[in-house]
């Protein structure tokens, strides 16, 4: 018998590409029903004009995920309260691809180009993160251009930005050095601080976007706004 | 004018709007997105203090009497800058058109600044109908939406060779600042809608032009400072910047803050309320007395200080629009490093 909780874990490796957090923090998933080795699954977004590419990817990959599960032999995801909501509901549960889903309004078959771009970012703001985390413990940047990933205690931010590389395709051995550009080139000991400050500004980017977004929709769905309710 | 601790701000609200989204504007068949639209517009609006809240009912459309109140009598504004926003697959009379801003720009000009607004797929038509309302109401600038639904499109870049056409008789007109606003959907639908590369290319291409790029290209912000910092004639306009994070996300904000000065810089950011989605009275208040949260994230910030305050609550705006400033408001020296092109036309 497969469980709602099973379900749960498996939408939590969905990610908002844009955000870089998974759907269940963010509280997207409205709803859930498990009956049978058939799943459905309600999403809803901030607000009624989210950018309908970045909606599709998070419906596909919800179905995705869900199916991934063992037992799970049916998954329909729909989103709700969204001006694409028709297109992106039946575009997703009928295997019609993005291009299938807006006839006249892509330009290239697929998602996987956007994707990219923000696996890129993501990537960009993890590894300043964990390397922010190793300054303030009093590591030099020269330090850092020096160290490679066996170098590195084991943490959560270590974890997520493994994942990231990961994603990338890059290499994530122990010898593999620890900040590199998005496509795994050494970044030498004399850019390392250019590179962390560029690097600084697309995460402040992908976090401020992600409060926007919980406040949005806390006030949409009328949800008690967390910096609240953690002060 | 707001006036703190002896000393005195000049306030131009850079981006102010006059809308009609009530129901008898909403266009049959398109009502879903009309009423979609303002429904957003106020989950942006519930970011502010509660205290400023509308009910729905005012929020879709308020009066003149209303407007000239929180503007000029509560929210210490001294000019104001129209951007009209048309709409026009969903409203019937459009969401804030010229014509509506005209109505009191015309009654009270030493209020308001009218911008203008072109849409480059209309074409020669679209052409002609820019000059005779720039020949009517002498713009100084003009709004543009890159994600209006227009038939069946939805969505231009300002790379495309039309939108040069339409930038270039800008330049020819003397219409100095391009207010660019981004939205979210575009064609193609599969990129990313938010792209601001096509701002970076048409300032490139049109030097004597500002370009200021409106919530200063939320939610790319990186993107956007990248671009800002090696293109001396754009600008960060900062609504939605203020009025949705300062009250609602303190934190978030001031990293944001920081990042824009640290690359954009004091003298090229522009605030404004974006009215009515927020009052400008709590965002002049609050800005003024507005520093870093405690922490060391933001210790390397730049700092800024009572005359930086000055110049992005009003001195900055009335540069780029040739707004003259009472001896008594000014700054001591009034230097600054942008490369402002001055308006043509007075």
């Amino acid at each position: 018998m497969t469980s709602r909780a099973q379900v749960l874990d498996a939408l939590s490796g969905v990610r908002d590409p844009e955000l870089d957090e998974p759907i269940t923090d963010l509280e997207f998933v409205s709803g859930l029903e498990v009956e049978d080795g058939a799943v459905s699954v309600w999403l809803r977004l901030p607000t009624y004009f989210c950018a309908p590419n970045f909606a599709y990817l998070m419906v596909a990959d919800a179905k995705e995920a869900v199916l991934s599960v063992p037992g799970i032999e049916r998954a329909n995801v729909v989103l709700e309260d969204h001006y694409a909501s028709g297109e992106i509901n039946v575009g997703v549960n009928d295997e019609h691809g993005f291009d299938g889903a807006f006839p006249e309004e892509t330009e290239s078959p697929d998602l996987e180009e956007l994707r990219m771009v923000f696996r890129r970012k993501s990537f960009v703001s993890r590894q300043e993160q964990l390397c922010r985390k190793l300054l303030a413990e009093d590591n030099t940047p020269s330090d850092l251009a020096r160290m490679t990933l066996a170098d590195i205690p084991a943490s959560d931010l270590l974890g997520k930005y493994l994942e990231r590389r990961i994603e990338l395709g890059l290499d994530v051995s122990g010898g593999a050095p620890l900040v590199v550009d998005p496509e795994g080139k050494r970044i030498p000991e004399d850019a390392v601080v250019q590179h962390l400050r560029f690097a600084r500004t697309v995460r402040v980017s992908i976090e401020g976007n992600a409060e926007l977004c919980r406040g949005l929709l806390a006030t949409r769905y009328e949800i008690p706004n967390r910096e609240e309710r953690t002060a | 004018m707001y006036e703190k601790d002896g000393e005195k701000y000049f306030v131009v609200d850079g981006h102010v709007h006059y809308w009609d989204a009530s129901p008898g504007n909403w266009i049959e068949g398109q009502e879903q997105y009309a009423k979609g639209w303002i429904e957003c517009f106020y989950g942006y609006h519930q970011l502010g203090p509660e205290e400023y809240y509308w009910p729905m009912e005012k929020y879709q459309k308020y009066s003149e009497e209303t407007m000239m109140k929180d503007l000029f009598e509560d929210g210490y504004v001294d000019k104001a800058i129209f951007l009209p926003t048309y709409l026009k697959s969903w409203y019937k009379e459009g969401f804030n058109t010229i014509e509506q801003d005209a109505i009191l720009a015309e009654k009270y000009p030493d209020k308001f600044i009218l911008n203008g607004r072109f849409d480059p797929r209309d074409g020669e038509e679209g052409l002609r109908e820019f000059e005779r309302d720039h020949e009517r109401y002498g713009f100084k600038g003009v709004k543009l939406y890159t994600a209006e639904w227009h038939n069946g499109s939805k969505g231009w870049s300002l790379k495309s060779p039309e939108a040069k056409r339409y930038l270039e008789k800008c330049e020819e007109l003397g219409v100095t600042n391009i207010h660019v606003h981004k939205g979210p959907t575009i064609w193609p639908l599969n990129k990313d809608a938010f792209d601001v590369r096509d701002v970076d290319d048409a300032a490139t291409s049109f030097p004597k032009l500002n370009f200021i790029v409106e919530h200063v290209g939320l939610p790319r912000i990186e993107d956007f400072c990248f671009m800002a910092t090696q293109e001396p004639n754009v600008y960060a306009g900062l609504s939605v910047v203020l009025g949705a994070l300062m009250h609602s996300r303190p934190r978030f904000f001031a990293k944001v803050m920081g990042e824009l000065l640290f690359w954009v810089g004091e003298d090229k950011m522009i605030w404004a309320s974006d009215y009515a989605i927020w009052h400008p009275r709590w965002q002049v208040e609050m800005f003024v007395d507005w520093d870093y949260p405690e922490g060391y994230e933001y210790d390397d910030f730049p700092r800024l200080s009572t005359e930086g305050k000055k110049k992005i609550i009003g001195l900055n705006a009335a540069r780029l629009y040739d707004i003259e400033v009472p001896a008594e408001l000014r700054l001591p020296e009034a230097d600054t490093d942008a490369q402002t092109v001055e308006p043509t036309v007075s």
